[in-house]
């Protein structure tokens, strides 16, 4: 879908602190190029804000795309809200960004009917004219997708993309989002094992105090991979294993900062 | 929902008012029963129109001035800001000054006529449209700010496409409360000098003893500053039919 190829990113962060937390001292981290890094960890280890980070939306570190090229104008973020605009109704909402660039009008009609497809390939099609408040959570989160996809950048970063949606709708979208963000420089911040295993071409698990990254073991395989693959549950027993240390290893530096 | 708890309400009030009437034992040139103010209200109907339909007018464009030009105001203040830090402590110290105070110079400027009345309407509606307008303006979701960003968003689309929009239930708070207070502002400017107007009725009606003419026209100014405030309520809610009331009552 992107016309550009996707850059790969290096993230270093020499010194973060958020409040009175020491996050991150020394960080450093590869997003490569075309491929989907799946970010696990404990609540309030710091990955919304290693998002944030990437996304240009916080100070403290950098991420350089392997081209050169300044990342702005290249990446598109699903956070952790929805954020759709109430007033708007679903296609609005779906093309929000070429609104709010000024995209020139005889564009229009031809990016509708792009919004409109993408729309109903999420399930969307009959809601189109309808207004946030109308729709639920789940429906929301498909429209914050579908706005997410339209933009067409390289980059994608999304934080939690999938979490309000019910078991069947999450295992479809995944499947979507897979397939339309292929050969995408992706990072996904979730809190679910099965999510990351079935979707990440690698795995980095977020723990302690400030916080460095662990690499996972992938299933073999790309994704998205079916979640009933025994290489795959056998990998999730120990991605769990791996979390609950992380888990533990940032509760002891909380810890041991408290007086 | 019913219209019987207004009525009863009213027919209480009514009542009340006669009882009074009866208790105290007032001359009707001190305190007139609603029967003589119905009177007078049918009876100089012709008199009572005519200068109501002043006030009227001098309430709607005031009105209508002061939301423009307050709603324009919060807009400069939102999207400059060179504007905020010179026009911010002008706008403050201007709300220490008590606009009664201004009618008389209002009056000797602009004269006799309507216009010191809408001005006075215009200045005593200016700030509550400007504060509650710029107060919604800024206090935007800083989440949608963000996603903006990321988007590389023009900054004029983010004002008109995202604050704007956000801010309008904000407006219509200003708004209700313009409504309430714009009557004052003209009748206030009628007091001190005028020529037609239901305050100037009431002024005169005073002085002469004709209390039942009084009432009939401050019951007329109720029932216009109501009307025009259930009007301002209903656009208000028109304005952002995605806000949802979470307190309801009938």
């Amino acid at each position: 879908m992107a016309h550009e190829p996707p850059p790969g990113i290096t993230v270093t962060v020499p010194r973060l602190v958020l409040g009175d937390t020491l996050l991150f001292a020394d960080l450093s981290c590869r997003l490569p190029a075309g491929r989907w890094t799946c970010l696990l960890g404990p609540s309030g280890v710091g990955k919304t804000t290693f998002l944030r980070l990437i996304a240009g939306l916080v100070e403290g570190g950098e991420a350089i795309a392997d081209d050169g090229r300044p990342l702005t104008g290249r990446i598109a973020l699903m956070a952790q809200q929805d954020l759709l605009l109430p007033w708007l109704d679903v296609l609005g909402n779906t093309l929000l960004g070429y609104r709010l660039r000024g995209s020139p009008d005889g564009r229009l009609p031809e990016l509708e009917r792009r919004a409109r497809r993408l729309l109903s390939r999420l399930g969307l099609g009959h809601r189109l004219t309808a207004r946030p408040a109308e729709l639920s959570g789940g429906m929301r989160q498909r429209v914050a997708l579908a706005r997410t996809l339209m933009e067409e950048r390289p980059v994608v970063l999304m934080d939690e993309p999938f979490s309000a949606l019910d078991a069947i709708s999450r295992h479809r979208l995944q499947e979507v989002a897979a397939g339309l963000l292929d050969r995408h420089t992706v990072l996904l911040v979730t809190h679910s094992p099965l999510e990351a295993l079935r979707l990440g071409h690698r795995i980095l698990v977020m723990g302690g105090q400030p916080a460095s990254l662990r690499e996972i073991p992938v299933p073999p395989g790309s994704p998205p991979r079916q979640p009933g693959d025994p290489a795959l549950l056998a990998l999730e027993a120990e991605l769990l294993e791996e979390l609950a240390a992380s888990d533990a290893r940032t509760e002891e530096a909380w810890a041991s900062t408290v007086p | 929902m019913g219209f019987h708890r207004p009525l009863i309400t009213a027919a209480g009030l009514l009542l009340l008012w006669q009882l009074l009437v009866w208790a105290s034992g007032a001359p009707p040139y001190i305190l007139p029963g609603p029967a003589a103010v119905a009177r007078a209200l049918v009876e100089r109907s012709d008199l009572l129109f005519l200068h109501a339909l002043t006030t009227a007018a001098e309430i709607l464009l005031g009105m209508l001035i002061g939301s423009l030009v307050g709603a324009a105001s919060a807009v400069l203040l939102a999207a400059f800001a060179p504007a905020r830090r010179w026009l911010m402590p002008i706008l403050v110290v201007s709300q220490a000054l008590p606009v009664f105070a201004l009618a008389p110079l209002l009056v000797l400027w602009l004269g006799y006529g309507m216009a010191s009345k809408i001005a006075m309407a215009v200045l005593i509606i200016y700030f509550p449209v400007t504060a509650a307008f710029f107060d919604g303006l800024r206090r935007t979701d800083p989440g949608w700010l963000e996603l903006a960003r990321v988007m590389n968003a023009r900054p004029p689309a983010v004002l008109w496409r995202i604050r704007l929009p956000a801010a309008l239930p904000a407006l219509g708070s200003g708004l209700r409360v313009a409504a309430s207070v714009a009557p004052i502002g003209a009748v206030v400017g009628e007091w001190v000098g005028s020529s037609a107007g239901l305050g100037y009725l009431m002024l005169h009606a005073n002085a002469r003893m004709q209390v039942d003419l009084v009432f009939a026209a401050l019951f007329l100014l109720a029932l216009m500053a109501l009307a025009l405030y259930f009007a301002v309520d209903r656009t208000a809610r028109r304005l952002v039919p995605w806000q949802r009331e979470t307190l309801t009552e009938t």
